[in-house]
């Protein structure tokens, strides 16, 4: 089923919700097609290659609300299906906030290309898939003696959705993802097998990074684990690798989150307009970012997209409101999620930034933990180098790093220049000082 | 608990028409033939006629999948019904329904894996998706199998009332009747939320050795959280009941459990301190503890990161990893637990597996490409997130069996240290094996008593070097009682996990520094 064929279905699920009592109707109507090639110590371990369909369909009727999924998209099966879930609706209880989104928030959707579909998607071949696979798993294999074992994977994805709502709202959206994966596992030549990958994704398979250079990557993380221990509890400075940063600010996604704020479990409640977090620290949602992997041009509810500035010098300035959580809170709904995550950018990269430590650990990844949104303290654990005077000294694991993220925000000292483009949070390497850790 | 995905870059009745009825010839196995119903009472026929397939239909598949010399193929046809249903500001205010319904085709050729799968059930669908799968392989095709026998499933999880009989008019008041239950106990709650959930799946299975099983998989769970506010203060706790069980589980004795553990972890969390940073004895409650055994142990032992020489355990098969009084298994078979399941996805018999018996490190947990490697029997580990996934050996529920001691010497011998008894969520490197698990609330143990509370704390510790350093074992085994989720590959599968109380003398507790 393309596009349009996905339209003229939702238009007719939304007439047949109507016939059967709906006031209004949501319908989203999905496909993808996943393809995936694995192969572990020189040989194909596994093929992947499937198509699935999704159908979305939200009710409306009396002040009273349902949602219901179902795979299945023959007429002849939704019919009941539909009925069933207006028929399902009538026994909740009322809840006047529960409706479509004010079709003003629809209006201003911006006309540009994204480019988030790769057009040659069609001419890739199943033996060239298999082939970057298996040069993956090659080049990781044979990169270093000490390999024990390695796998390379490659994968594609290519997803259509349309979404049609009774109120007016019609989208439809396109994406390709292209993917390559290697993962070493080695021996330490002390009893222990440290483990680590590298990947890259694209919309474009043109634009995929070599595979040498992954499994390059992946290896140069491995090594760089030989020889992990645990260093004394105490206060440090931290420089957050550029790909894990997203660990640290994340904790503020539960707690900006209309439905936190409505239901008094976030610590943010009332601090729009107040500093939150050190000067340095601009948040901006951006969603036009050409091949963006979290670009869009209308949000999950239909909301036009638009540029947001969610922190500014440190100032919290708005939340993530959707529609249903901004009449409980009498506000005007932003967006229930964030598209693109971008910083104002500083003026070096993490090698430079190294060179400033005294004391601290270089946090390489997390480990676990998690964080409480009414609070904000969290705990993770860590993996990391340990630096000292400027020069890393020994690779660092089974730490922790414990702390109030209102209060590490404040001991955020300098952002990078480095961000970190293979995800839709491009962070750069972050700079903290006198952090929580324990160990030893 | 969230094992580091290895796709985390990628992202979570419609049923066939029955067609007519041809009869077919079953070698059953003699015991089938008596065997009391499963909670909904079908047959092997009622299975094929639920998915409309036959014998005829099936072969012509696996035809198809053994097209290109694959050495064996299974179908996997499942059919899942779920419901949430949740109340916020006191109102029952939102419900949710899902269908899901398809036939996952693998082919093996060795240990190498082909894998399609198709919404739709229809003869020519599942052929071409059998083909695809089939590319596994490059050879003469093989034959299928001419006759199918019936694997009788166990009946670890009989429910008297199928979920899909219990209409939502009468789960409704169940939601209300908890959330008066919580308010009640406090003028203090601002907020509340409740939500009632339920599952149910039907699975056929069938495999090119020309064994047939099948199994019917309920799960349902009830939970509360609630915030309150005192002196400007501001927490929120929560509290659930998950496993294989009908309505008749949530009784209004358990609605009260739920509703006083949500309150009492809200409450607990106004006193609570932060411990000092470092190591130090941690004496882990009886109970969802046994998060330690699943991150420390548990995916180390899974058999598929052995085979690969990945694991931490992959060298330590029948040597000493644990004092003697240490026994760990990984069991399917308990009756109603979240983790427990009759067959695993490739249709084999669940069993209670010995990872550590007496100290000892004593099996992994296959699946039948592993158990194929090893030339072991499979022990009912290989699993599935759904039809879209090909199987993996995974964790069911993972326990540690009673020990010599008695909690109160075990908190007697700690001068300085960490009493952790609820959790939310932990992680583990199969390699290293360096794991974490996050303390939602615990107390100090201060001169050999349990003193202060505290909260939200990361722990972290090295699989082999934890398990040697447990030095005592209560005699007060508890299960876990809530909803665990296991991931794994990008696949989550449903687990539980116990454990006695037990004492590990030191590990690296986050906390502040004095």
């Amino acid at each position: 089923m393309n596009n349009k064929e996905k339209l003229e279905l939702a238009h007719w699920v939304v007439k047949e919700a109507r016939t059967a009592g709906a006031d209004d109707v949501k319908v989203d109507i999905s496909n993808s097609r996943d393809i995936s090639v694995r192969f572990n110590n020189s040989k194909l371990e596994e093929l992947n290659e499937s198509t699935q369909n999704s159908l979305s369909l939200n009710i409306y009727a009396n002040n009273r609300y349902t949602g219901h999924t179902t795979n299945d998209l023959r007429k002849e099966s939704l019919s009941a299906f539909i009925t069933k879930a207006v028929n399902m609706t009538k026994y909740l209880s009322e809840d006047e906030h529960r409706k479509l989104p004010n079709p003003k928030y629809y209006e201003g959707r911006k006309d540009i290309d994204l480019h988030l579909v790769d057009d040659k998607y069609e001419g890739v071949q199943s033996e060239q898939r298999v082939e970057l696979a298996k040069q993956l798993e090659d080049s990781g294999r044979n990169g270093d003696s000490r390999i024990l074992s390695c796998t390379g994977e490659y994968g594609d994805s290519y997803s259509e959705s349309v979404k049609v709502y009774s109120n007016g709202f019609e989208g439809s959206r396109r994406r390709t993802t292209f993917y390559v994966f290697t993962e070493v596992a080695m021996d330490d030549g002390n009893g222990g097998r440290p483990q680590a990958y590298d990947y890259h994704v694209s919309g474009h398979f043109s634009k995929l990074k070599n595979p040498k250079d992954i499994s390059a990557k992946a290896i140069e993380n491995c090594l760089a684990k030989i020889g992990q221990k645990k260093i004394a509890s105490g206060r440090y400075d931290m420089i957050v690798e550029n790909n894990r940063a997203s660990r640290i600010l994340g904790v503020l996604g539960g707690p900006m989150s209309g439905r936190a704020l409505q239901q008094r479990t976030s610590f943010l409640e009332g601090k729009i307009g107040t500093k939150i977090a050190s000067e340095l620290l601009t948040v901006t949602d951006d969603p036009f970012i050409i091949e963006g992997l979290g670009s869009r041009l209308f949000d999950e509810e239909g909301i036009a997209a638009k540029r947001r500035v969610l922190i500014e010098k440190g100032v919290l300035k708005e939340y993530n409101i959707d529609t249903y959580y901004a009449s409980k809170l009498g506000v005007e709904p932003t967006s229930g999620s964030v598209a693109n995550v971008v910083l104002d950018y500083g003026n070096r990269d993490r090698a430079e930034m190294i060179k400033s430590i005294k004391k601290g650990i270089w946090v390489t990844d997390f480990l676990g933990g998690n964080s409480n949104s009414t609070t904000g303290d969290f705990s993770f654990g860590i993996v990391g180098q340990y630096i000292e005077d400027g020069k890393i000294v020994h690779p660092v694991n089974e730490m922790n790093l414990s702390g109030n993220i209102g209060e590490v925000l404040n001991q955020l000292v300098e952002i990078g220049n480095d961000p970190y483009l293979n995800s839709s949070w491009r962070l750069p390497s972050l700079r903290f000082e006198g952090l929580e850790f324990s160990g030893v | 608990m969230d094992k580091i995905t290895r796709r985390k870059f990628l992202e979570t009745s419609a049923k066939g028409v029955a067609l007519a009825s041809i009869p077919f010839v079953f070698q059953f196995d003699p015991l089938a033939a008596f065997a009391a119903p499963n909670g909904e009472g079908m047959d092997l026929n009622a299975y094929f006629e639920h998915f409309g397939v036959n014998e005829g239909i099936i072969k012509e598949v696996m035809s198809a999948a053994l097209s290109r010399g694959g050495d064996y193929c299974d179908l996997f046809f499942q059919h899942n019904i779920s419901s949430y249903i949740g109340l916020e500001d006191k109102v029952v205010n939102r419900a949710y329904t899902s269908v899901d319904f398809g036939v996952g085709i693998r082919v093996l050729k060795g240990d190498q894996t082909g894998f399609s799968f198709t919404e739709e059930i229809s003869p020519k669908a599942m052929k071409l998706a059998a083909k695809t799968a089939a590319n596994i392989a490059a050879d003469t095709a093989t034959k299928p199998p001419h006759t199918f026998s019936l694997q009788k499933p166990a009946d670890f999880y009989p429910i008297s009332t199928p979920w899909e009989t219990v209409k939502i008019d009468r789960k409704i008041p169940y939601l209300e009747s908890l959330n008066e239950k919580v308010y009640a106990k406090d003028t203090d709650i601002v907020k509340t939320r409740v939500s009632f959930s339920d599952d149910t799946t039907y699975m056929l299975f069938i495999n090119s050795d020309g064994m047939i099983s099948y199994d019917y998989q309920p799960m349902s769970e009830l939970s509360a959280s609630c915030t309150v506010e005192k002196d400007g203060q501001r927490e929120s706790g929560s509290y659930d009941l998950c496993g294989r069980y009908s309505i008749e589980y949530f009784s209004p004795e358990n609605l009260d459990l739920i509703a006083e553990e949500a309150y009492q972890k809200t409450m607990i969390l106004f006193q609570s301190v932060k411990p000092e940073a470092g190591e130090m004895p941690v004496i882990l409650a009886a109970g969802s503890s046994g998060i330690l055994l699943h991150e420390a142990i548990g995916h180390g032992m899974e058999a598929d990161f052995n085979r690969k020489e990945e694991s931490i355990f992959a060298d330590k098969i029948d040597k000493k990893v644990a004092e003697s009084f240490v026994s760990i298994v990984d069991d399917g078979t308990n009756p109603g637990m979240r983790g427990s399941i009759n067959i695993d996805d490739e249709g084999n018999q669940s069993e209670k597996t010995f990872l550590v018996r007496d100290g000892i490190l004593r099996s992994y947990m296959h699946d039948k490409i592993s158990a194929q490697h090893y030339k072991v029997k499979p022990t009912g580990s290989g699993r599935r997130q759904s039809f879209r996934y090909p199987p993996l050996p995974r964790m069911r529920n993972t326990y540690m069996l009673p020990g010599p001691h008695t909690k109160d010497e075990i908190i007697a011998s700690v001068k300085k240290g960490l009493y952790a008894d609820t959790f939310t969520n932990g992680q583990v490197y199969i390699g290293p094996g360096d794991f974490s698990f996050y303390v939602k609330t615990g107390y100090l143990i201060e001169d050999g008593k349990i003193t202060k509370p505290v909260k939200d704390i990361n722990i972290i510790g090295n699989g082999p070097d934890v398990l040697s350093k447990i030095t005592m074992v209560g005699n007060d085994l508890e299960f876990a009682k809530g909803g665990w989720t296991c991931g794994k590959g990008g696949q989550s599968v449903p687990v539980s996990m116990g454990l006695p109380t037990v004492k590990v003398s030191s590990i690296t507790v986050g906390g502040v520094n004095s």
